[in-house]
This record gives C-alpha cells, sequence and structure tokens, in this order.
C-alpha cells in the first residue's frame, strides 16, 4: 500500500471555485479562469502515490502549484475536490482531532524559510512536536537532542535560531520534523533559501539520512538539478497540473511533451545519465569456441576494429583488434590467446556519464560496462556524444 | 425658506432616550453594579491604605532598586527615581500618590484582563474585527468626560466610578496590540504550529502570544499612559490623589500647587513609562 495516496486533488482558490473547475473540465487555461471568474487555480486535478521509503519530488517553476499541493497533503489547505490517502486513511473525511493525531504521528513538515520559533532555543525547537503531544519532559528533551545530533548539532542546543546561519537553521528545522519519527517528511523548497555549496551538503545528507531511516520523503523544489539529484521519481507541475511522472531518467529521455522538453534542455546530462543509458550490446567471440578466423570474420562482418571476448558465462577476457587477428590467420596461428590483449577500458553500469569522458578519452577501442564482472554492453565514443547532445540514442534499463 | 428641509424631521430625542437607556441600565443592573462598587471600593482603599502604610523611604528605596535592575544596571533611571519621589514626598503629597497610583494599577490591571482576550478574539475572526474596530474608534475618540457621566450614575462617586471611566477610554491600545500583534505573526510559524498538529490553544499560547508579546507590551504601555492621564479628571468625580490637587488649584486659581502637582503626575508618568517600556525590550 502507497503511503500517500493522492487522487483527483484539485484546489482552486477564490469565491466560486466549483465553477472554476467546471470551466477547467471543459478545457480553459489557468490564465483564462483566471481573467474571467477571478478564481485562481491552485492545483489541477493531481494524482499520484508515494511507496514507503521513497523520495518523491515535486518540481515545477515558481507559481505552479508546488506549495499548494504539499499544504493539501497534511490539509493546511482544505481541497476543493479529491482525496488525499495517508496509509490509506482518507484526510478529507478526518475531523479535526484525528486530523491532528495523524499530523503529529505520521506527517511532519520543514520549511522554506524554516519557520523556526524565534523565542525558543534549538533544543526547544526541535521539542514543539514532542511539547504538544504532551510528552514528558525528559523524554522529548533525549528526542529532540538526538534529532538535533542526527543532524550535527548537538552542541547547539542552548542557542537561539537567530544565532545560527541558514544552513545550520534548515538542520533545525529538519531535526524538529525527525525529532517526532513520523513515517513522512514534506519538505517545501526546504533546501532553495540555502547558498549553492550548502545545498548540495544538505542534499547528500537528506539522503543519506533517508537510507538510514527509510523515511518517505515528498520533497517540493523549483530547481531541476536537486530533483534529478534526490528524487526517486519526479513530478513535474505546470499550472496546477502534473504533466509528467517518472524516474529522473525517464524525464530526461522521455520527456512527455514540448513543455518538460524544454525544461530539460539546459540540464547538465552528464551528472543524472549512465553508462547503462547509453551502451550497446556488445560483439563478442567466446575465447573457449572461437579463434581468430572467427573473429576476424566477425569484425569484418559488424565493420569492427576490435571485438570483445568473454568465456561462456560472459566473463571479459579481453579484446582482439582487426589487425591482429590478420595477422595471425595468416601465420597460421589457431590459438586466440596468442593475440588477446587486456589494456580494456571498463566502467560499471551505474558509473555516472561525466566520469566516463575520462574512460574514454585516449582509450581507441569502446568502453566495457561491467555488472557483476560480466560484460553488458559496450561504449562507442559517438554514444557519449549524442546523449550530451540530447539526441535521442540513448535507452532505459538495457 | 430652505431651512425647512432640514426640520422636515424634528429633533430626534437622542439626549433623552441616552438618558432613559442608562437609568435603565442603572436600575435594571443595580444588582451587579453595587456589590461591583463596594467591592472594588474596599479592595482599593485597602491597597491605597497599606502602601500609604509603608514608610516612604522603603518604597523609594525598593523603587529604585528595582528601576537599576529592569533598565539593565544602569543608574539613570534609579536616580531619577529616588529624586523624583523624594520630591513628590518633600511637597507633600505621598499620600495622592499612593491614592493616584493604586487608581492606575488597578485600572490598568483591569483593562489587560478585558484588553488582551478581546484583542485575541478579534484576530481570530473577521467578523469579531469588525464589529469591535468602530466601537474602539469610538471609546478613543469621544471625550473622556463624557464617560464621567454614566459612570456616576452606574457607581456613584469615588475611585470606583474612575476605575470604570479609565478602563472605557484606556482599554482600546491594548485590544488593538494585541490584534494588531497576533495578526502580525508569520504566517510560516502559524503554519508550522498546526502542521505539527497543535490544538487552538497551543497555537495561541505557544507560538501567537509569546511571538506577539512586544507588540502587545506597548499596547499595555499605552493603556497605561492613558489610565494615568484620566487621574486628573477622575479626580472630578471624587476619585482621590495628585489630581484632586490639580483641580482644586484649577479651582481656586493657585498656580503654584497645580504645578507642584502637576509635576508629581509626570514623575510618576515617566517612571511607569519607563518601568513597562524596559520590561517590554528585555523581552524581545
Ligand atoms: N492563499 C491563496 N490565495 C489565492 N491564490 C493563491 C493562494 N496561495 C497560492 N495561490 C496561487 O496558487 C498558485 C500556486 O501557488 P503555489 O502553490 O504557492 O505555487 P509554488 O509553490 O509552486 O510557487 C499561484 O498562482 C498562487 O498565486
Ligand atoms: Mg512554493
Amino acid at each position: 500500500m502507497p503511503v500517500i495516496e493522492v487522487k483527483n486533488l484539485s484546489k482552486v482558490f477564490g469565491k466560486n471555485p466549483k465553477q472554476a473547475l467546471k470551466r477547467l473540465d471543459e478545457g480553459m487555461s489557468k490564465d483564462a479562469i483566471l481573467k474571467e471568474t477571478g478564481n485562481t487555480v491552485g492545483v489541477n486535478r493531481a494524482s499520484f502515490s508515494v511507496e514507503e521509503g521513497e523520495i518523491f519530488v515535486i518540481m515545477g517553476l515558481s507559481g505552479s502549484g508546488k506549495s499548494t499541493l504539499v499544504r493539501l497533503i497534511n490539509r493546511l489547505i482544505e481541497p476543493t475536490e479529491g482525496h488525499v490517502l495517508i496509509d490509506g486513511e482518507d484526510l478529507a473525511a478526518m475531523d479535526k482531532k484525528s486530523l491532528r493525531q495523524v499530523r503529529r504521528e505520521k506527517l511532519s513538515m520543514v520549511f522554506q524559510k524554516f519557520a523556526l520559533f524565534p523565542q525558543r532555543t534549538i533544543l526547544e525547537n526541535a521539542e514543539y512536536g514532542l511539547e504538544i503531544q504532551n510528552v514528558a519532559k525528559d523524554v522529548r528533551k533525549k528526542k529532540a537532542q538526538e534529532a538535533l545530533e542526527m543532524v550535527g548539532l548537538g552542541g547547539y542546543l542552548h542557542q537561539k535560531p537567530g544565532q545560527l546561519s541558514g544552513g545550520m537553521q534548515q538542520r533545525v528545522g529538519l531535526a524538529r520534523a525527525l525529532a517526532n519519527d513520523p513515517e513522512v517528511l514534506l519538505m517545501d523548497e526546504a533546501f532553495s533559501a540555502l547558498d549553492p555549496l550548502i545545498r548540495k551538503e544538505m542534499q547528500d545528507e537528506l539522503i543519506d539520512l533517508q537510507a538510514g531511516m527509510k523515511k518517505t520523503i515528498l520533497f517540493i523544489t523549483h530547481d531541476l538539478d536537486e530533483a534529478l539529484r534526490i528524487g526517486d521519481r519526479i513530478a513535474l507541475m505546470k499550472d496546477g497540473s502534473i504533466v509528467q511522472i517518472g524516474t529522473p531518467e525517464e524525464i530526461l529521455v522521455n520527456p512527455a511533451n514540448d513543455y518538460v522538453e524544454k525544461f530539460v534542455e539546459d540540464v547538465d546530462r552528464s551528472k543524472v545519465l549512465s553508462a547503462q543509458n547509453i551502451m550497446k550490446r556488445p560483439e563478442t567471440i567466446n575465447i573457449e569456441k572461437h579463434g581468430p578466423r572467427v573473429a576476424l570474420e566477425r569484425m569484418r562482418e559488424e565493420g569492427l576494429s576490435s571485438i570483445f571476448v568473454v568465456d561462456s558465462k560472459r566473463n571479459l577476457k579481453g579484446y582482439v583488434t582487426a589487425d591482429d587477428a590478420s595477422e595471425a590467420r595468416k601465420k597460421d596461428i589457431r590459438d586466440i590467446h596468442e593475440i588477446l590483449k587486456n589494456d580494456i577500458p571498463r566502467v560499471e553500469k551505474d558509473t555516472a556519464m561525466n566520469e566516463i569522458f575520462d574512460v574514454i578519452y585516449d582509450s581507441p577501442i569502446p568502453v566495457a560496462v561491467i555488472e557483476n564482472d560480466k560484460l553488458v554492453g559496450i561504449i562507442v565514443r559517438g554514444a557519449v556524444i549524442a546523449a550530451l547532445a540530447g539526441e535521442g540514442e540513448v535507452k532505459l534499463d538495457a | 425658506m430652505l431651512n425647512t428641509v432640514l426640520d422636515f424631521v424634528p429633533e430626534i430625542p437622542i439626549a433623552e432616550n441616552t438618558k432613559k437607556f442608562t437609568d435603565w441600565l442603572t436600575d435594571t443592573f443595580a444588582f451587579l453594579f453595587d456589590p461591583i462598587k463596594e467591592n472594588l471600593e474596599s479592595f482599593m482603599e485597602f491597597t491605597a491604605d497599606n502602601l500609604i502604610l509603608i514608610p516612604p523611604v522603603i518604597v523609594i528605596l525598593l523603587v529604585a532598586v528595582l528601576a537599576f535592575f529592569i533598565s539593565g544596571k544602569k543608574f539613570g533611571l534609579a536616580a531619577f527615581s529616588i529624586v523624583g519621589l523624594w520630591l513628590i514626598y518633600n511637597q507633600g503629597f505621598w499620600d495622592h500618590l499612593m491614592n493616584t497610583f493604586t487608581l492606575v494599577l488597578i485600572s490598568s490591571l483591569l483593562s489587560v484582563i478585558i484588553g488582551v482576550p478581546v484583542g485575541i478574539l478579534m484576530s481570530k475572526s473577521k467578523t469579531a474585527e469588525a464589529i469591535i474596530t468602530p466601537i474602539l474608534d469610538f471609546m478613543q475618540t469621544m471625550p473622556a468626560f463624557v464617560y464621567l457621566i454614566p459612570a456616576v450614575a452606574f457607581f456613584g462617586i469615588g475611585m470606583v466610578p474612575g476605575v470604570f471611566a479609565s478602563l472605557i477610554f484606556a482599554t482600546p491600545p491594548t485590544v488593538r496590540f494585541t490584534n494588531l500583534g497576533i495578526r502580525q505573526v508569520s504566517k510560516e510559524l502559524v503554519e508550522a504550529s498546526e502542521a505539527f498538529g497543535s490544538t487552538g490553544s497551543q497555537k495561541l499560547f505557544k507560538v501567537e502570544l509569546p511571538m506577539a508579546k512586544a507588540t502587545i507590551m506597548a499596547g499595555i504601555n499605552q493603556t497605561v499612559m492613558l489610565a494615568l492621564s484620566m487621574v486628573v479628571i477622575a479626580s472630578m468625580i471624587g476619585a482621590p490623589g495628585l489630581g484632586t490637587e490639580v483641580l482644586s488649584a484649577l479651582q481656586r486659581a493657585q498656580v503654584g500647587t497645580g504645578f507642584v502637582a502637576g509635576v508629581g503626575i509626570v514623575i510618576l508618568a515617566i517612571i511607569i513609562d519607563r518601568f513597562t517600556q524596559t520590561v517590554n525590550t528585555k523581552n524581545k
């Protein structure tokens, strides 16, 4: 069962939301609806689900409805239509008390501008969620302290938020959310206010934290690089609607429409694509069966100047060049071992493309893609260049 | 003639009806007003009498020490308090000072006790705000003397009607600033408190009021100052204190006495103002 399930969720701000929804169904745009009815479409029929332990990113430009969507999920904003299910329970059907219970136990939020309580110390800030549940003072102090230590702020317990840098303040925000031990973290542009270096650091830490704690994270951002970096899956929003949901690679490689394509145009693909996206099926010969003659023939058929040699289990043994093979045939050498070369550049299946550059740059032969010591593909120089240019030849999950 | 248009409607008996209404209130709620008057009066007299019983030198020293600590261990306010209070004592106005202080203290306390909750209500409900704001405007712009009349009708003469008039006149700033202070709390902080599952009162007491404290204190400071400014006016209906001296000096054209009593009020005003203000800035 998904932890969060969003079904057909809509929010219209204004006097006559139902009427605006009807216009939406008739195909009117957000702008036209605002002009004609004065109602603002915040979120338009969003549906998605987030699985346990997943980092689900919602990305879109400013004003696309991300903050509204995340606030619909803990019902800080009442939906105009649609449902939000947390662990299968419908939030919309809940009375105030059960809603509070869900907020206290299952959903914690981290805010863009930190939203720390300035008159409280760091420790008291981290205690807040437990304090309002009337958890005994020593227990909540201990838990808050643990959460603060987890984000590296164990030494700042009695300072006030104003005394800390932005990055540290957001760590407090994170600790405050973690102290409750929630199932889900809702993070609304949590790192957007931080400068780039600190931001990278926080992204890495979040990924680490998540790997260790297995929280489900709904992460909002307007930054595509950030989305690609931390998201297991990404939902792209435009004018309140979700235009595509997919893994970072799916979004980059198969943009659902022109809008997404434009969006991903400028992204640094080398950081996102990995060897498996650009590798080709390798032509090989079997070291146990084939000699130089077969090798030469295979190369001639495929128009290659070299060919990889594997054993029956597809363990990579080396390669032979066309020159060596024809030389061997002239001299009537039957054993492939005599002309086998072994200086093969290798990368793993999930090696990022920017690391492949260095390997492929001065290699006369294609790069071998290895998984568990077995040859699974090859990469030729042309494929790298094509992928960087954003052209179609890349494929998913070879 | 043109005036006939204006005279088309005969004079509306507003004054008469207001009097009737007040009479009705007085009669109907006598069971309420009378015990309030009696209890409050005896309580205030008790307070003032006890204050007067304390040797002035001890009061002066106590105020000076408090002033020293409250102003962050600076001597200015402490020195001023000593000199100022001693001057009032020297002029033979000590008892008056204690009476005035009691009046200001009690009416300010009541203003705060009533004003803060009303301000909270206003901040929570647009309807309440829309209804209360014009009432506050009315309360503040009506000349303070006017309040003396129903005050006397309800409570006779003495300290209690003074407190009543002062209450009407001085409460609005506390209400307004409480409302303003809570509405000014950043939306994100309120959201944060809600997102963690706070109840309404947890949100109020753990986030909104602490955040609004500085603003509310500024309102209370104004309220106290207004209560003090009512001292002279209240003396017209028999509230004892420095105001009585000002009033009798006025009636007998005694410039000297009037001046001295006036200075006494100013000294008290400055001390009270600094006290409430520093409490405020210290908490920021
Ligand atoms: N309280 C509100 N009242 C009216 N319109 C709102 C309100 N909150 C957001 N909106 C509008 O809804 C749209 C989505 O806003 P938001 O969710 O804040 O976008 P994002 O977080 O993606 O920048 C915007 O057009 C915004 O102006
Ligand atoms: Mg936003």
